[in-house]
């Protein structure tokens, strides 16, 4: 054939090798073994790639007020008084101790989280061997790490409502400077997301009462306590850049 | 998140659970498609209002009356925000690619069904919020699609500012989150769900597409819902992120000290990739179609990849081009400029690609190949006065004309169109089990080629002529006195063109019920989608999961029995 088709169809093959069988590597599966049970580990995989990508829409959300943040705090306004153009960030006086203990609670819960997924990824890999009848395998340790989580999930959001009450005794509202409006918002969406946490972890509890199968559970806390510990970090972050950069 | 029964080979058997609410990717694509198409023809009607009014500025006319300057720039604002977010996102990412990308990949259904269902209805809440604009106090909101601060961020700056602004912002940003839904379900089900064989370099340029327009999404939309927020904060608790010291009608805001500029960086590093986020598909669409019907492979395939992700990284740092006229420092300006000719490189080489394709070919001119040609030609159009307005001395000039209007018109709402068009006559035998009218079709194309480059070439002009953009009456103006028969002539185009839609829609309509029953690969294509039966059963490949064995486009291979080698035919090519 004289074609220009056929002449340029060799390259074509050569580059995903036509004919060949497929790879063995390459190309995910569809979730479940076809036997209608359900395959936890591609499960679990798929949820934290799905988690993956979530959080970096979220992270999308804080990068875009950090850059609102720096490019407004080194704006210049008009000041009609004395018709020049003036600073008008006024730095926000922080509780610093207050906010130092609440980032003290949301690092023993993002310990405590983490000592929960251990611990549900055990019991899970567990199970099997220990649903085989007369098999023991001694008593397994249930210290509710989940629920002390949960406790100090929600003492760090009270610490920050504290916070605000302070906030507003000193005078800072929400209105007064670009300044503190940053402050309340980024706390605000910040904690509206741990409370997203939250409820998913009582949810897992709830589960955990329904005698569901353990892996099914063992998924929403592991991605849980992976989004708990990416909560740490980004208050890390907007800790640093309400207090360092003023 | 993952429905158990999504993965049964039989679907749930309820009205409300198999087509309301329900977890099937297929009907989900079906929803997403007829949703945009009711907001296509809503946003099509306002902007026949504006173009009648713009030559007969005193008529009176139907739902909304005399047509005041304040109402023209609500039906502006409605017609922009409609089009871009309820259409161009929402049927050819949304639809198509909820129907057709696990088909293609060879899945059951996207990696989190609930999570899907979920992000179609909060899309139909957003449409809803938005259409509610219309009928509060004061009407729909007049600051445009792009919502500059800070006519949008006070609430007296104008009617429509009050509670309908509101709506608007909250319809925006109800919109961006389920779009950030649907972006994480599109990535995660091309990372994990794609069947044995199937590579990423043996994906379909659609889902291509749909892959680096899900990440867009998912990059751009989060900063999108973040400004709406400080908008909502400026407009409703006295914040002061976009608004200066101001003075409206004497009254003195208690602003102060903002910038409507961050807005406007904010919106446009949303807004520049969201213009990617429409043409894409249509990109993926055109490359699948002009191969198929080509019979040839497509030309270069691995460059359309690099091309398509190379697209998607220049578009995140080109948003400064639509800022020239915000009093930017000219080396900002010069660097956006640069980048944003770069993207004609990756653009070029996507459209030197097509043409290869279409060299020497024996053309299939079926009514899909004619909108794929279609989309090729308005690309080009549209695409060519997108360096003129990259360079700032230029953009300057022209950047309140319509010549603007004209630019993005053709490239972004007219070409992704003829996407959305080629795909709905593409994959109509397979969505609905029975062929489209080809004669119908072919009149369709013909009148709606004609008609859009009649609407959008002579805006051109018009701009170049020095007619303003945003203006509700040029009537008046004794200096565009002479360009009034240009205009007029756009008008009767467009209410021809806008009729010609119709036939479209009855196509459509007809063709589901009435139409000649289609076979399971009606154009001898190879991707996965025309292995299985039509419609495609609830679990997409009844029973079985396909096993890929070659690239999408294995057309006129030599040595093999037919003319294209599917991509699960194990034998496939005999002779390399």
């Amino acid at each position: 054939m004289a074609t220009f088709s056929s002449t340029i169809r060799v390259p074509q093959a050569g580059q995903d090798g036509g004919g060949t069988p497929p790879p063995v590597r390459g190309g995910g599966g569809d979730g479940d073994r076809g036997d209608g049970y359900p395959d936890y580990g591609q499960r679990l995989r798929r949820v934290r790639v799905g988690l993956a990508i979530g959080l970096t829409s979220v992270t999308m959300i804080f990068v875009s007020l950090t850059s609102a943040y720096i490019v407004r705090r080194g704006l210049p306004t008009f000041d009609d008084h004395t018709r020049t153009y003036i600073q008008d960030w006024i730095p926000v006086q922080l509780p610093l101790t207050l906010l130092l203990i609440n980032t003290a609670l949301l690092a023993f819960s993002s310990l405590t989280a983490e000592l929960a997924r251990r611990q549900i990824t055990r019991q899970a890999a567990l199970a099997p061997v220990r649903s085989i009848p007369g098999v023991s395998l001694g008593h397994e340790s249930g210290f509710p790490w989940l629920s002390v989580t949960v406790v100090l999930g929600l003492g760090f959001l009270s610490g920050q409502w504290v916070a605000w009450r302070e906030l507003a005794d000193r005078g800072f509202y929400l209105a007064t400077s670009a300044s503190s409006s940053f402050v309340y918002l980024l706390t605000a969406v910040h904690g509206v997301h741990l409370i997203g946490g939250v409820l998913v972890l009582l949810y897992a509890a709830v589960v955990s009462l329904l005698h569901k199968p353990i892996e099914g559970r063992r998924i929403v806390v592991d991605v849980t306590a992976w989004y708990w510990h990416f909560m740490f970090v980004l208050w890390l972050w907007i800790f640093a850049l309400m207090w360092f950069v003023r | 998140m993952v429905a158990q029964d999504a993965h049964a080979h039989a679907g749930p058997q309820g009205f409300i659970r198999k087509y309301v609410f329900s977890l099937d990717h297929k009907v989900i694509g079906l929803q997403y498609y007829f949703l945009a198409l009711v907001a296509v023809f809503v946003g099509m009607f306002l902007s026949l209002l504006m173009r009648i009014h713009m030559i007969w500025p005193t008529a009176m006319l139907p739902l909304v009356g005399e047509i005041k300057p304040e109402t023209y720039l609500q039906l502006l604002t409605m017609h922009g925000t409609i089009m871009v977010f309820f259409v161009l996102t929402t049927a050819p990412q949304s639809g198509f690619g909820n129907y057709f990308l696990p088909i293609q990949i060879g899945a059951p259904d996207m990696a989190f069904p609930v999570l899907n269902m979920l992000s179609f209805w909060t899309t139909f809440v957003a449409f809803v919020v938005m259409l509610a604009a219309f009928f509060v106090t004061g009407g729909a909101p007049l600051h445009g699609w792009t919502g500059y601060a800070p006519l949008s961020a006070l609430t007296n700056s104008g009617p429509g500012e009050q509670l309908g602004a509101d709506l608007w912002i909250t319809s925006i940003a109800i919109f961006c989150i389920a779009s950030l839904m649907g972006a994480l379900n599109f990535i995660t089900t091309i990372l994990d769900l794609r069947a044995k064989g199937m590579t990423m370099m043996r994906m379909p340029l659609t889902c291509w597409a749909w892959f680096i327009t899900a990440i867009l999404g998912l990059l751009a939309f989060g900063v999108l819902l973040s400004a709406g927020i400080l908008l909502l904060l400026d407009r409703n608790l006295g914040t002061s992120f976009y608004v200066p010291l101001v003075v409206v009608n004497g009254q003195v805001m208690g602003h102060k000290g903002g910038s409507p500029l961050l807005w406007q960086h904010l919106f446009w590093f949303f807004g520049h990739p969201e213009v990617y986020i429409a043409i894409l598909p249509g990109m993926g669409v055109a490359s699948q179609l002009l191969s198929t019907f080509a019979r040839k492979p497509i030309f270069g395939y691995k460059a359309m990849v690099y091309a398509l992700m190379s697209i998607g990284v220049l578009g995140f740092v080109v948003w400064g081009h639509h800022m020239f006229m915000s009093g930017m420092s000219p080396y900002s300006a010069f660097a956006f400029s640069i980048m944003t000719m770069a993207i004609g490189v990756p653009s070029a080489i996507k459209t030197f690609n097509w043409l290869g394709t279409l060299y020497k070919a024996k053309i299939r001119f079926q009514t899909p190949m004619l909108y794929a040609i279609g989309f090729v030609s308005l690309f080009v159009s549209g695409g060519l006065s997108g360096p003129f307005l990259a360079q700032p001395v230029l953009d300057i000039p022209l950047h309140d004309t319509a010549f603007v209007v004209g630019h993005f018109h053709l490239i972004m709402g007219v070409a992704a169109i003829f996407g959305m068009f080629a795909g709905t006559y593409y994959w109509f035998p397979k969505m609905f089990g029975r062929m489209m009218n080809e004669s119908l079709g072919r009149i369709h194309f013909v009148i709606t080629l004609i008609g859009t480059y009649s609407i959008f070439m002579p805006m051109h002009y018009l701009g170049m002529a020095g007619q303003p953009r945003r203006y509700s009456q040029f009537t008046e103006l004794a200096y565009l006195q002479h360009l009034m028969p240009l205009n007029r002539f756009i008008t009767y185009a467009a209410i021809v063109t806008i009729a010609a839609q119709f036939i479209f829609v009855i196509n459509l309509f007809w063709s589901m019920f009435k139409g000649p029953k289609a076979s399971d690969n009606p154009w001898e294509a190879t991707t996965l989608e025309w292995t299985t039966a039509t419609p495609p059963p609830h679990d997409n490949f009844g029973g079985h999961t396909p096993v890929v064995y070659h690239g999408p486009y294995e057309y006129s291979v030599p040595g093999a029995a037919k003319d294209y080698v599917m991509q699960t035919d194990p034998a496939g090519v005999t002779a390399h």
